[in-house]
């Protein structure tokens, strides 16, 4: 445990990816092997279920830091982590703890079948066992992610420099469903077994926002376009009369989505789409919005199915024959792809083709994106003909162009201290819009929250304003008196029963500092309603 | 019904019956002044009072003015209050006042710490009827590490980064902060290079305590100089085109916000460390045990917060609004 948490503080600590990526280097190279996988895990995300509620939690570290409760909460606001806060009012003894990060992992996974009583005498001691730093990670394994600025691709990177195998081929192996309780190190990356790629996406290819000018791509004929659709990225496996579907967040979601199974037998084994899950309501795609309420669900009643259809548009052919084809040029793939489609004519299976757009010049792709909200997408996907598909986030060959965000200025309500780095500053903003009530008079309505888009030296001001203009009090957060504007910009808007407002917008944003405005020229609801496509 | 001994105008805490300010924050007639942190003592007042180790610093930073300096512990009498001035142990020269009349008696601690930093007179205790009291870091979550622990990872992080040829920056504010980092760094490590404002201020105090030398960086220094060796600079200097050109470095920051993690990544820096000149959380705690006041008024920091817990451990406790900004987070300089 002390070199993980040695380990976490240097990433921690810096803010330079070489440093980074060297301490984690060193780290591999010297950790056991099941330490190596548990790390990998937890970089990745793949954390025990958390054992212990986050209630609890609170109330037994408390105890310790012998405070009262509402003490520790207000602690909790201003730190903005939970573990941090835990590890920072209990006090520390002179008591040290040997135990490797491995014990403690499995021990925290035994303690979730444990009795509170047993929870509680197991936690209250190892936080007495720990210094400082380690008690903040040990609370972090249970609590959540680290969130230190590493992703899994400088992961990757590190463990290739220090194992030497590939970066591309570890990525791989790191793929899809495995248990950091029951793999070996050996399995995991030495071994070379077909068979437990079975279930195994391939990594996601990402694209990066276009940077200038159109032209600057090249020739129009080297390139195709399609649609960017607005749902869920997605990994379509068939093999052995098996289906699994992964979305980009390396999670197995097949169970939520049954309609799928019907692809079995129709779509020939070794068979890996590369497309996006979308609601498809009434032979229309629908909004990200439709789709929310299906993505939480563990179980789908049948209610559920009916009310929330879902497809998938393909993009690409990952896999044909059992045939891993991603080093095939983009186009090549495209037409296998198209090819795999002319069989499916008449067969009644929700997968759909992302079709390609026609165009012969660069002003025709500029109108094809004036389409995008008619459509139902976010913008255009451009992608190189002769493309391999890459691993990860790469600049080149794909690129993504989105539509203008729509926007409507905006009345600051609420406001909350952020988390993280700015856990010291009011950055977690709630907006509001007018709205007509029952007495004809014009009222402020909460319509969307936003924490991004604003300076450091903005987001100091505002802060600011937040302290001097403070009406109320609710825990974190305040309300502050109806003056400042901004110019909020969102990706997609939809009619919400969820919503005091009645519309839920999508990526919701601050776009500017509306210096210029008054609050009584701030936009209405029945605004925002009118830009419901 | 007569005014409290000590009462918060818009202009400062103010003694009626003396007709003084302390620590005012608008220009007045008579000011006694706890210690030269620029919240504390503010230009434009007609005299100030204040500890005689102070009075170099604040006439440095606030040029021609009427000031008279005191010794601990010497009571000066203004219209029947008694006044004097106790170590804060915040800062070289920082003072509690001590304010009495008809045997009510009253104390204001500026900024202060408990721990002995080995620069300023150590903390005194001094009791009290009511207590005014800072509160910076009025939370459970501060609890600082003995200072020799603190100094002894800021010394190895310096030779850390000579070893990778690279030059140590650390941040911290031109009055105090640099010269108890100043006292405690090992010269046998390398040299010592200061910013221009951290230069001024430290030889301003030079006479008062012993520092090991240092150099200023001038235009004139050459990057290789500085190779290995370390640079004490304000928090302002952070990002500036004056620490670019010093490239390889690394950035390291002293202060109480360090404790969060937050705050280290929002600052930018390479390494945070938690080294304060106010009190933590129990530091606070037990120094208002041991004056025996049963009134406290709490000042900057997490007042709110602070004064509640203390009404709860049974004293009358509130919170007054002031201009002071403690150790602030966000902006760069006091």
């Amino acid at each position: 445990m002390k070199n993980f948490a040695e380990l976490i503080k240097t990433l921690d600590s810096s803010n330079k990816t070489s440093v980074k990526v060297d301490a984690l280097t060193n780290y591999f190279l010297k950790a056991s092997d099941e330490d190596k996988v548990w790390t990998i895990a937890i970089l990745s995300h793949r954390r025990p279920p958390r054992p212990v509620n986050t209630t609890l939690l609170r109330l037994w570290a408390n105890e310790l830091a012998n405070i009262p409760l509402w003490l520790f909460e207000e602690s909790y606001h201003i730190v903005g982590d939970l573990a941090e806060t835990i590890a920072l009012v209990i006090p520390t003894t002179k008591e040290h703890s040997d135990k490797s990060l491995t014990e403690y992992l499995q021990e925290i996974v035994a303690l979730k079948k444990k009795t509170d009583s047993e929870k509680k005498e197991y936690l209250q001691t190892n936080w007495l066992n720990l210094n400082y730093y380690e008690r903040f990670v040990f609370t972090k394994l249970i609590t959540g992610s680290f969130r230190i600025g590493l992703s899994q691709k400088l992961m990757t990177r590190a463990l290739s420099k220090a194992e030497n195998i590939d970066e591309d081929t570890l990525a791989y192996k790191l793929m899809g469903d495995w248990n950091p309780n029951t793999v070996t190190f050996q399995e995991l990356i030495l071994d070379e077994k077909s068979s437990d790629y079975l279930s195994k996406p391939y990594p996601f290819y990402l694209a990066y926002p276009i940077e200038g000018e159109l032209e600057n791509l090249g020739n129009p004929e080297d390139w195709s376009a399609e649609h960017k659709w607005d749902g869920i990225r997605s990994q379509t496996i068939i093999r052995d009369n098996e289906i699994y579907v992964w979305s980009r967040g390396e999670e197995l979601v097949t169970d939520k989505y049954p309609e799928f199974s019907s692809f079995l037998g129709i779509i020939p084994n070794g068979t890996v789409i590369d497309g996006e899950i979308l609601p498809f309501i009434e032979n229309q795609i629908g909004t990200f919005n439709d789709l929310q309420t299906r993505i939480g669900r563990k179980n789908v009643s049948a209610s559920v199915l009916k009310k929330t259809p879902v497809i998938i548009k393909a993009y690409d052919l990952l896999e044909w024959q059992g045939n891993d084809i991603r080093n095939l040029p983009y186009e090549e793939r495209r037409n296998l792809l198209e090819e795999l489609f002319t069989t499916l004519l008449g067969k009644d299976i929700p997968l759909q083709l992302s079709e390609r757009v026609t165009f012969s010049t660069w002003e025709d792709i500029a109108n094809e994106r004036l389409k995008s909200r008619e459509m139902k997408s976010e913008g255009l996907m451009l992608k190189r003909k002769d493309s391999p598909y890459l691993v990860g986030r790469k600049k080149g060959d794909w690129w993504k162009w989105k539509i203008e965000p729509l926007t409507i200025d905006a009345v600051l309500t609420y406001a909350m201290r952020g988390h993280g780095r700015r856990s010291n500053l009011f950055t977690d903003y709630t907006f509001a819009l007018w709205q007509e009530n029952e007495n004809n008079e014009r009222e402020l309505v909460t319509f969307a929250k936003a924490y991004s888009g604003l300076t450091d030296a903005e987001f100091r001001m505002v802060d600011d304003f937040i302290k001097k203009n403070t009406l109320e009090r609710f825990g974190p957060v305040r309300s502050v008196t109806p003056k400042l504007v901004f110019e909020i910009g969102f990706e997609g808007i939809a009619l919400s029963k969820r919503h005091k407002s009645g519309v839920a917008t999508r990526f919701p944003r601050i776009l500017r500092w509306r210096h210029d405005k008054k609050i009584e020229e701030a936009n209405s609801i029945e605004d925002l309603k009118n830009m419901i496509v | 019904m007569n005014p409290p001994l000590l009462e918060f105008n818009d202009k400062g805490i103010y003694c009626h019956q003396a007709d003084v300010y302390l620590d005012p924050w608008r220009p007045v007639k008579n000011a006694i002044i706890t210690h030269g942190h620029s919240d504390h003592s503010r230009w434009g007042h007609e005299n100030y009072i204040t500890h005689y180790s102070n009075v170099p610093i604040i006439k440095y930073r606030l040029g021609e003015i009427n000031v008279t300096g005191k010794n601990w512990n010497e009571t000066f009498t203004i219209n029947g209050v008694k006044f004097s001035f106790h170590p804060a142990g915040h800062i070289i020269g920082s003072a509690q006042i001590r304010v009495e009349y008809k045997g009510e008696i009253w104390v204001f601690t500026g900024d202060y710490k408990t721990e002995d930093d080995g620069i300023s007179v150590p903390y005194e205790v001094v009791k009290c009827h009511s207590f005014i009291t800072e509160c910076t870091f009025g939370l459970p979550a501060f609890k600082w590490e003995p200072q020799t622990d603190v100094m002894t990872d800021i010394n190895n992080w310096w030779a850390e980064n000579r070893a990778e040829g690279k030059t140590s920056v650390l941040f911290g504010y031109s009055l105090g902060k640099a010269q108890r980092l100043l006292k405690y760094l090992d010269p046998s490590i390398g040299q010592i290079y200061t910013h221009g404002a951290i230069e001024n201020m430290t030889n301003i105090v030079r006479p008062q305590i012993e520092l090991p030398p240092t150099t200023r960086v001038t235009v004139e220094t050459k990057k290789e100089d500085l190779l290995g060796n370390i640079v004490i600079a304000p928090p302002s200097a952070h990002g500036s085109s004056w620490i670019r050109r010093m490239t390889p470095f690394v950035t390291g920051t002293a202060s109480g916000w360090m404790a969060f993690r937050g705050a280290r990544r929002r600052r930018a820096v390479d390494r945070g460390f938690v080294l304060s000149d106010h009190c933590d959380w129990t530091g606070l705690l037990e120094s208002i045990k041991a004056t025996g006041a049963e009134k406290v008024i709490c000042t900057h920091g997490y007042s709110d917060i602070f004064s509640r817990y203390l009404r709860e451990l049974g004293y009358d406790a509130r919170t007054a609004h002031t201009q002071y900004d403690g150790e602030t987070n966000d902006s760069d300089e006091l």
